[in-house]
């Protein structure tokens, strides 16, 4: 497997969560759920032993997009939903850099869409941490395209009528090469995708179910409460049977159709999770498991494949460029073609 | 039978067919042989913006403008002294340009009844008389061609393509123009079909060949080769200077360029040129859409890039807030405009400069940028390194407003010296020991602020579009701050006066009571309506913007010390609204929005006008 920070310096010193955080107040409602995440970033990052000037964060406009401001390494908070297109300009000219873009599901899937289908398919080397409270919290409560239909907001009084995204289900559609999903509140859960996704060569897609506790409080409360949450909550980990429930009694099998099914675990055929198959149907049925009513919901890595990335692929042909034609020479590109001299 | 030879100071050819025809290779070869033989030239091609419109219809007529000369020349030329129009479309749609008495070669295999038919001709116009005015050879073009190729093993259909080649060999001898090149361009075009190789090379021949035999041409013209300064010369378009340009702004400040672009007529050319160059370090992406191009190229300007985006005006439109992402985080970067008809997609091929307020203005609250246009083909050379030299220094982004006219327009271009060209230092910040590092601290002479790139230890610092303190660059919603932070902006990009050249006044009679002041790609055309003037007695003096924000510092004494002020633009007054906004100087637009350059005619009755009013 390439490692995506073979070429990151590493920083000689050990280093702590503290080492990340900076001097600034943070500016998130007490009781975010953005708090989790940036503990957890910061928790993790010295993990990698990345030289923290090598690390930037990138992000686009929205409660989350603030984060930058509260890492200690470079940072660059910038405009709604093109934080992906900034990311790949710097990522794929810099492979020194370990870069990462923190967006929201608006941010990612409404206004910026394009960007994120994109960035996926062409597997740039960023981490995309897609922050998913299913509203607008900056705007003040506006439903999102991560909303469930029928939401009563400020904009849709008589409730919202589009069909939301399944972020997932997109980013496969989107050719993406890793795609997972985790939440704000497991921090061990949430780390270990981080990590993964970390140690990805490519594009990574990593979606947080992140609590707005002003605008969508409990949004995600079944994969939250003690008293649930392992009944619903189905945990993907490669090469092991699916199996969930608080008895562990629950598994999944595939239909012939194609579709997934909720069985008992003692059934035959229980499905053993692959997430480094070529063929994403398997990831992309499981993201179909969830539902707004989470009677079951995988969290996890639901694909993971290694394939060329598009900066180093573009390293190539430079490197290709110049073993063909030499390295640029100025005067000789000026003077080429037909020329005449006038003495 | 010996032919007589006439001597001319300038011709005007303009080569019409059917997209399908060949006509701008045509041209671009004409043009390479008149370049090589040492004429000074400027081109004018014009092409629909369909890839293949119906063949044989007016919409479909693409045709290539050629003006050479033994002196020095500015313009492609108003009006054609030779037509070649290889079917009845091309001859209608260009037949109007024609002054009484110029030659017009017809390819007559075309003109058949459903051909003439088609493009609304009752009766055919080379036997009605309506064509009496000019010298009318009517040449079937066609069977010549297929006949001079039959002995070659290749297809009717083929023979019947090269009858371009005929044609550009008819023209070469009638203006002596050398050949040699040609036939090595067509070695190297077809290298990979032989037959194909020979038939055009035979066709050109035989096109010559005609033209010494035939008695439709009684006289042959020669055009004594210009005398320009002594160096080495090559014929460069517009679009391709800017790519060189950029190729040496990189070169010169050892930055590597990162081109974000979407395809979009007229820029495209910048891409497919810049896409070629990947030995120096040039990297190009073909973003998803506009906004992602820009967005890319500031995020590798915010790795240390020389970034570069390249669009026409409907793309800067798109590009606007990240144009403002990049004036609040105050980084370089390019944003090139080949400005084309508009509103909305408008007349994608044809020329335009109604993008200068958008430029200026066309931005959420005070985001000041700089203005650059370049005023010639070759001089895009020139911006393009200008472009770079202001984004650099003053860490801002810089917009640059080329043209259609200028992009495909092409001229000789005495290729510089590589020493002489404009270093660029990037002078990235670095840490101080000690110090605790403020991302927005400027420098006291130019105000801008350090380029703190990731990777440089000491400097971790986060920028964005949220307002910033004075200093640190903590996110400030002092209002006592953004009133400073507006203003340091302001004259940041204000203080690049001082480092600009001061407007130069042409006016060799020292007394005219009257000054024409034009920017960007009209150079040409008032040039040469000025020359006409001067030649008539008239006296007037010409200035050229090439800054148009800032502007040159004494741009305001300049307007002051002439009765009248004359501003030809193809808008409706976008310069002249900034010069009577900013020094309450009337000036005089003279404004046509064709889709078309100015003609020099035009504007020298204009100016002469305001001379004698």
């Amino acid at each position: 497997m390439t490692d995506p920070l073979a070429l990151v310096p590493k920083d000689p010193e050990r280093q702590t969560a503290k080492d990340f955080k900076t001097d600034q107040e943070v500016r998130w409602c007490p009781g975010c759920g953005d708090y989790a995440i940036l503990a957890a970033v910061q928790g993790f990052l010295p993990e990698l032993g990345l030289r923290r000037e090598n690390v930037v964060f990138v992000s686009g406009i929205g409660c989350s997009s603030r984060f930058p401001y509260y890492m200690n390494t470079y940072g660059f908070h910038s405009i709604h939903g093109r934080a992906p297109a900034i990311a790949t300009g710097l990522a794929s000219s810099r492979p020194d850099l370990s870069v990462w873009v923190v967006t929201g599901d608006g941010d990612a899937l409404s206004i910026g869409g394009n960007h994120l289908i994109h960035s996926l398919r062409r597997n740039v080397n960023l981490k995309i941490l897609l922050f998913n409270n299913r509203i607008y919290g900056l705007t003040k409560g506006q439903y999102s395209p991560t909303s469930e239909v029928g939401k009563i907001t400020k904009s849709t009084p008589m409730g919202s009528l589009d069909s939301p995204f399944n972020p997932i289900s997109l980013a496969i559609g989107a050719e993406a090469s890793f795609v997972a999903r985790t939440i704000d509140s497991d921090r061990k859960h949430l780390q270990s995708v981080l990590r993964a996704a970390a140690q990805h060569n490519g594009t990574a897609l990593v979606e947080i179910y992140q609590n707005c506790n002003i605008f969508n409080d409990d949004a995600f409360l079944p994969l939250k409460d003690p008293a649930r949450r392992d009944d619903v909550t189905v945990r993907l980990e490669h090469g092991e049977p699916i199996v969930f429930g608080a008895d562990r009694d629950k598994a999944l099998r595939r239909t012939p159709s194609g579709a997934i099914e909720v069985v008992s675990a003692d059934e035959p055929g229980i499905l053993v999770h692959d997430a480094k198959a070529e063929d994403p149907s398997l990831a992309f049925s499981l993201s179909r498991l969830d539902s707004p009513t989470f009677e079951h919901t995988p969290i996890g890595i639901f694909r993971q494949v290694e394939r060329p990335t598009y900066d180093q692929l573009m390293r190539e042909q430079l490197d290709e460029a110049v073993a063909q034609q030499g390295p640029g020479d100025l005067a000789g590109l000026l003077a080429s073609g037909d020329t005449w001299r006038i003495d | 039978m010996t032919k007589q030879v006439q001597q001319l100071d300038r011709v005007i050819i303009r080569f019409a067919g059917d997209s399908g025809d060949g006509m701008q290779l045509t041209g671009d070869r004409f043009t390479q042989e008149t370049a090589a033989f040492g004429n000074d030239l400027s081109t004018l091609p014009n092409f629909p913006a369909e890839i293949r419109a119906p063949a044989g219809t007016l919409p479909g007529v693409s045709s290539f403008q050629l003006h050479f000369a033994d002196h020095d020349i500015v313009t492609p030329g108003d009006a054609p002294n030779v037509l070649v129009a290889m079917n009845p479309a091309a001859l209608k749609a260009n037949v109007a340009d024609l002054p009484r008495g110029a030659d017009l070669i017809v390819n007559t295999d075309e003109f058949t009844k459903r051909a003439l038919t088609k493009v609304g001709y009752a009766e055919n116009p080379l036997e009605d008389g309506s064509l009496d005015e000019y010298r009318v050879h009517s040449l079937p073009l066609t069977s010549m061609t297929v006949k001079a190729l039959e002995d070659f093993d290749i297809s009717k259909k083929d023979a019947e393509r090269a009858k371009n080649m005929f044609a550009l060999g008819l023209l070469s001898w009638l203006y002596h123009r050398p050949t040699d090149a040609t036939v090595r361009f067509l070695e190297l075009k077809f290298a990979k079909k032989p037959e194909i190789m020979k038939a055009n090379i035979a066709a050109f021949q035989a096109g010559w060949s005609y033209g010494e035999t035939t008695e439709s041409f009684s006289v042959s013209y020669e055009i004594k080769p210009a005398t320009l300064p002594p160096g080495l010369y090559r014929n460069i378009s517009g679009n391709t200077a800017l790519a060189y340009g950029l190729v040496a702004a990189g070169s010169r400040s050892g930055l590597p360029v990162f081109l974000g672009s979407y395809p979009i007529t007229p820029a495209s050319d910048i891409l497919h040129e810049l896409s070629k160059h990947k030995r120096f370090g040039v990297r190009t992406f073909q973003a998803e859409d506009e906004i992602a191009a820009v967005g890319a190229a500031l995020g590798a300007s915010f790795g240390g890039a020389l970034g570069v985006t390249t669009t026409s005006g409907p793309g800067i439109s798109l590009k606007s807030e990240t144009v403002g992402l990049a004036v609040a985080t105050e980084l370089p970067l390019i944003v090139i405009d080949v400005q084309r008809a508009g509103p909305s997609t408008g007349m994608p091929t044809k020329t335009e400069q109604a993008d200068l307020l958008q430029a200026l203005h066309g931005r959420n609250g005070e985001a000041p940028v700089p203005v650059v246009a370049p005023c010639t083909p070759s001089d895009c050379f020139a911006i393009g390194i200008e472009a770079a030299r202001i984004a650099v220094k003053y860490r801002t982004p810089v917009i640059v407003l080329s043209d259609g006219y200028l992009a495909n327009g092409s001229e000789p271009w005495q290729i510089p010296d590589v020493d002489s060209l404009p270093e660029i230092t990037p002078g990235f910040a670095e840490a101080v020991e000690g110090e605790d590092f403020q991302p927005f601290k400027r420098d006291p002479e130019t105000l801008a602020r350090p380029w703190a790139i990731p990777g440089t230890a000491g400097l971790e610092h986060r920028i964005g579009g949220i307002e910033k303190a004075d200093g640190t660059g903590n996110i400030s919603y002092d209002p006592a701050n953004h009133d400073l932070m507006v203003r340091l902006r302001q004259a940041k990009i204000d203080g690049i006066a001082r480092d600009i050249p001061p407007l130069a006044v042409d006016d060799p009679s020292g007394a005219a009571r009257v000054l024409v002041l034009g920017w960007g790609g009209t150079y040409g055309a008032i040039t040469a309506a000025v020359r006409r003037v001067r030649a008539a007695g008239g006296r007037i003096a010409q200035a050229h913007l090439r800054h148009l924000n800032p502007f040159p510092a004494n741009i305001e004494e300049v307007l002051r010390s002439y009765d009248k002020v004359v501003v030809p633009e193809i808008n409706l007054g976008q310069l002249a609204l900034l010069l009577r906004g900013r020094y309450l100087v009337d000036v005089i637009g003279y404004n046509r929005v064709r889709g078309l350059p100015f003609k020099a005619e035009e504007l020298q009755t204009v100016l002469q006008d305001v001379i004698d009013s």
